[in-house]
């Protein structure tokens, strides 16, 4: 059986409260022990079906977890595929990941659920989890059938890309995903408030001349999905909060006890609507880029545990659809590759403690989903991932694996370099 | 030279003006902006004081009929362009501080060529420093100063810049 | 003096003495339009492509017009926006017009920022001559040269703008024009048409009327898109103009040399009444004889020298 052994490198799990130098053994693809380094006299050396990863100065953590992804397979291949969405999530640290139904056809059905976990075991680098849809088609009048899908694998229920417009089709979600156990993810917008909106409202549209979208657009829908959570019991998961008002919404609703989740994404935590001056539209994404002062609340949210996790909403999009007028350009960003470094970024600023944050992308996000990982016991598959936490490194799109380049982080420096990533076991990641 | 071979010079072109067009019948004294118009209105008085008669005077910006427009790093910033009567018919007085390649002179005309037909422009000039690019001749000279190319002469006017003085300057 | 960089897309990139410029410049120019022979040959053998994917006859008149009397030749091309749906991307056009050589291109477009995009993609120059609800540089210059050539100066004056501000691209580029020459702005409207953050350009906000007119040197109407309506910006066309539109009973609240702008075209008895439009207080023919002046001098100051 073959073996592999990270040797010296500074183990964090905030689950089983472990930071320290630890030497992980690893047997056929699951942990099959860890001993402190200082008390670890076995002697390690690679052979024949041994590998040996030096980690001495580096940190090792459970593979990271996003729960918030884009692969746009199938149906939107020319913007990123399985292999090559895996490939970016590989790069980023990421060993398990979301991916969202607004595909070609839409995940709505057993059948596409299959095929993606058919094409992601066939060419996937990491794990990936499929999310169905809540309604057939997103069209948001009829139910999925949401047991089938979730014996076909999918974890999640979804419209996410569009809004449920319907508070009627909202509840009977939640009612009716209680019988299979899916948090319903809402994607959380009101379409007649949001109006042909670009960008945020506010005195950078206002400068801009570009149709708002205020923050009432998504705090008005979060209201109403609480109120939904509260009345049926089903469990909600807020994606991409991106505003002061949703976050005080959603911790008022965990104070009572509510089963709602919510995530919040690396370029919602680090950026403002400034990015958009200049039309870039690589800072066009829905929810939009925000002020400052919801900036700061969702940073907060993440620290006191309101936002649960960190995900990325990686969200690829090709050239064609970017290099265009801003009011026609796509939403979205790519991100699951720069994800880890900016929020390492908010430790290193002194918001966040360390431990907080791989909280935020390994644990937390599973337990919000439900996923029996983000933490590593012996026993448990290797996912592993391995940073420098001292070296930085600049974004440069064209070096990116994603199949599309639409970062608003280009030609910035972060801290922090994903060094290897190993899904159960195998390495699947490792810097050149 | 100062003020005073300044106005000498000018008194002796009036004179000159006056004796070649027997009178000041069908004349307009037009001076190419800065200087040449400060010297234009400085002629229109000699002239009123020796023959009782105010001269139509204006100015003829020559900026816009350039021909180094596009090759120059920096556009010259426009100056006023006011001809205060129509010059079809007319006698013109061109009036400018230093003649040097004529390329200005060459300007100015073809601005005045747009605005009518005169019956002849003469050309009356403070400073001749030579160098001619152009076929042109100046009809009135205050001064010939023969000078090299690195040099530059340089006319101050008390009433544009505080002080009078024609000096020759060496160029960086 | 050289006019910085290569473009004219808005007035917030402006300073003063670049404004400055461009209005001492526009005044030597206005001459030419007053000659028998209206054109001088500063810019013979520059190309100038006027590319409007708006429709608008008076802007581009005029930017034709200063093109021609600069000597500089001008081509109009019109690209409805619906086909440009199904077209090419504007990088496609302006690549393919790049190719052939122009000198300056001035465009006019529906979405804002497309006059930054184009001149990311092209060498030439770019004139931006209204983009979206952003920026329409040129009509904030000529409104400055007119109020400019009545009142012999802008700092210290009032200038109050009333309308659609949310909307309005000649709002935001007066408003930052005016500041920048040390005018105080007001800008007043319904408050469904007044932007938020509006005041961070440097203006006071206001939704009355009589605030806006009473202390103004300067009163800028703005034109209403009838269309607001059915999105409810404001119920009917009787209540606006009764509330913001300006008529003879409020124009005897204002100053008594109050002068009245309007960037056109107007809807009579809307946003002004015809007994104001064409009233003494109404410079609205001079704005545009000063419009052509004014792109006369911006094509002089944009082509005028050396390429760098």
């Amino acid at each position: 059986m073959n073996r592999l052994i990270i040797k010296g490198g500074r183990f964090l799990d905030p689950v089983a409260g472990i930071d320290g130098i630890f030497n992980i053994y690893v047997m056929g693809g699951r942990v099959a022990s860890f001993k402190p380094a200082y008390a670890d006299t076995t002697e390690i050396t690679p052979g024949p079906g041994v590998e040996v990863i030096d980690a001495k100065g580096l940190l090792v953590t459970p593979g990271l977890i996003d729960v918030h992804a884009h692969l746009r397979e199938p149906g939107f291949e020319y913007k990123e595929t399985i292999r090559t969405g895996t490939l970016a999530a590989a790069a980023g640290g990421f060993t398990s990941i979301l991916c969202m139904a607004n595909t070609r056809p839409v995940n709505d059905n057993e059948s596409v659920t299959r095929y993606i976990r058919k094409k992601a075991e066939e060419e996937g680098v990491v794990n990936v989890f499929p999310v169905g849809a809540v309604s057939v088609g997103q069209n948001g009048e009829r139910l999925t059938e949401m047991f089938e899908l979730k014996s076909a694998g999918c974890v999640a229920v979804s419209d996410d890309g569009m809004p449920i417009v319907d508070g009627g089709l909202m509840r009977r979600a939640l009612e009716y995903s209680k019988i299979c156990d899916l948090p319903v993810i809402s994607h959380a917008e009101d379409p007649t408030l949001a109006g042909s909106g670009a960008m945020n409202e506010g005195e950078v549209s206002t400068r801009l001349g570009l149709k708002g979208i205020p923050g009432a657009a998504e705090e008005s829908v979060v209201a109403r999905d609480i109120a939904l959570a509260r009345l049926t019991g089903g469990r909600l998961h807020i994606a991409h909060v991106s505003t002061r008002g949703s976050v005080e919404l959603i911790r008022m609703a965990k104070e009572e006890g509510l089963k709602v989740t919510a995530e919040a994404t690396p370029h919602h935590l680090t950026l403002t609507d400034e990015a958009v001056l200049k039309y870039s539209t690589n800072a066009k994404m829905n929810p939009p880029l925000r002020s400052s002062g919801d900036v700061e609340a969702l940073r907060k949210g993440l620290k006191d545990g309101t936002i649960d996790c960190v995900a990325t909403d990686h969200a690829p999009q090709s050239i064609m659809e970017k290099d265009i007028e801003f009011d026609r350009a796509a939403n979205g960003v790519v991100g699951i590759e720069t994800a880890f470094s900016l929020i390492y970024g908010l430790v290193a600023e002194g918001l966040l403690t360390l431990n907080e944050a791989v909280s935020a992308m390994t644990i937390e996000p599973a337990r919000a989903m439900g996923l029996d990982k983000g933490t590593l016991r012996v026993g448990s598959a290797a996912d592993i991932a391995i940073i420098d936490l001292a070296k930085g490194w600049t974004v440069d799109p064209a070096k990116l694996r994603s199949k599309s380049k639409n970062t608003p982080f280009a030609g910035m420096t972060l801290k922090g370099v994903v060094e290897k990533t190993i899904v159960g076991g195998k390495t699947v990641y490792s810097r050149e | 030279m100062d003020e005073k071979g300044i106005e000498r010079a000018l008194a002796r072109i009036a004179h000159e003006i006056l004796e070649r067009n027997k009178g000041t019948e069908g004349l307009v004294v037009l001076g190419i902006p800065t200087r040449g118009y400060g010297l234009a209105q400085r002629l229109q008085s000699i002239i009123e004081g020796i023959e009782g008669v105010r001269l139509p005077t204006g100015a003829v910006d020559a900026t816009l009929y350039r021909d180094d427009l596009g090759i120059k790093k920096e556009q010259p910033s426009l100056k006023k362009m006011d001809i205060p009567i129509p010059i079809d018919g007319l006698t013109i007085i061109l009036v400018d501080d230093v003649l040097f390649t004529g390329r200005t002179i060459r300007a100015a005309m073809n601005a005045l060529m747009d605005f009518g037909r005169p019956r002849s422009i003469q050309l009356a000039v403070l400073v001749d420093r030579g160098h001619r690019e152009l076929p042109i001749k100046p009809d009135y000279v205050g001064k010939n100063i023969p000078t090299s190319l690195k040099e530059g002469v340089r006319v101050r006017l008390k009433e544009i810049d505080g002080m009078s003085e024609i000096t020759v300057i060496e160029k960086e | 003096m050289r006019f910085k960089g290569k473009d004219l897309l808005g007035i917030e990139d402006l300073d003063a003495s670049d404004i400055d410029l461009v209005l001492s410049t526009a005044e030597s120019l206005r001459e030419v339009s007053e000659r028998e022979i209206k054109k001088v040959p500063t810019l013979r053998g520059k190309t100038i492509i006027n590319l409007f994917y708006e429709p608008s006859t008076r802007t581009r008149t005029s930017f034709e017009i200063a093109a021609k009397r600069m000597s500089a030749d001008a081509v109009n091309i019109s690209v409805s926006t619906s086909s440009v749906v199904k077209g090419e991307t504007i990088k496609d056009t302006a690549k393919n017009l790049e190719a052939m050589k122009p000198d300056c291109i001035v465009i006019r477009h529906s979405a804002s920022g497309v006059p930054m995009m184009l001149a990311n993609y092209v060498k030439c120059s770019v004139v931006n001559a209204g983009d979206g609800a952003h920026e329409h540089p040129s009509q904030a210059l000529l409104d400055m040269l007119t109020v400019k050539e009545k009142k012999g100066a802008i700092a210290g004056l009032k200038l109050s703008i009333i309308g659609d501000i949310t909307h309005s691209r000649v709002a935001r580029s007066n408003i930052y024009g005016f500041t920048k020459l040390g005018a105080q702005v007001t800008v007043a409207g319904p408050p469904t048409m007044v932007p938020p953050g509006i005041e961070k350009l440097g203006c006071r906000a206001t939704s009355s009327m009589d605030d806006a007119i009473k202390d103004a040197d300067v009163i800028m109407m703005l034109r209403i898109q009838l269309e607001r309506q059915k999105e409810s910006f404001f119920p009917s066309v009787r209540e606006y103009s009764r509330l913001y539109g300006l008529d003879e009973a409020k124009l005897n609240r204002a100053k008594k040399d109050v002068l009245i702008l309007h960037p056109g075209p107007i809807n009579r008895g809307v946003e002004v009444s015809s007994e104001v439009a064409d009233g003494p207080h109404s410079l609205i023919l001079d704005q545009v004889t000063n419009g052509v002046a004014v792109r006369m001098a911006i094509f002089y100051l944009l082509l005028g020298a050396a390429k760098e």
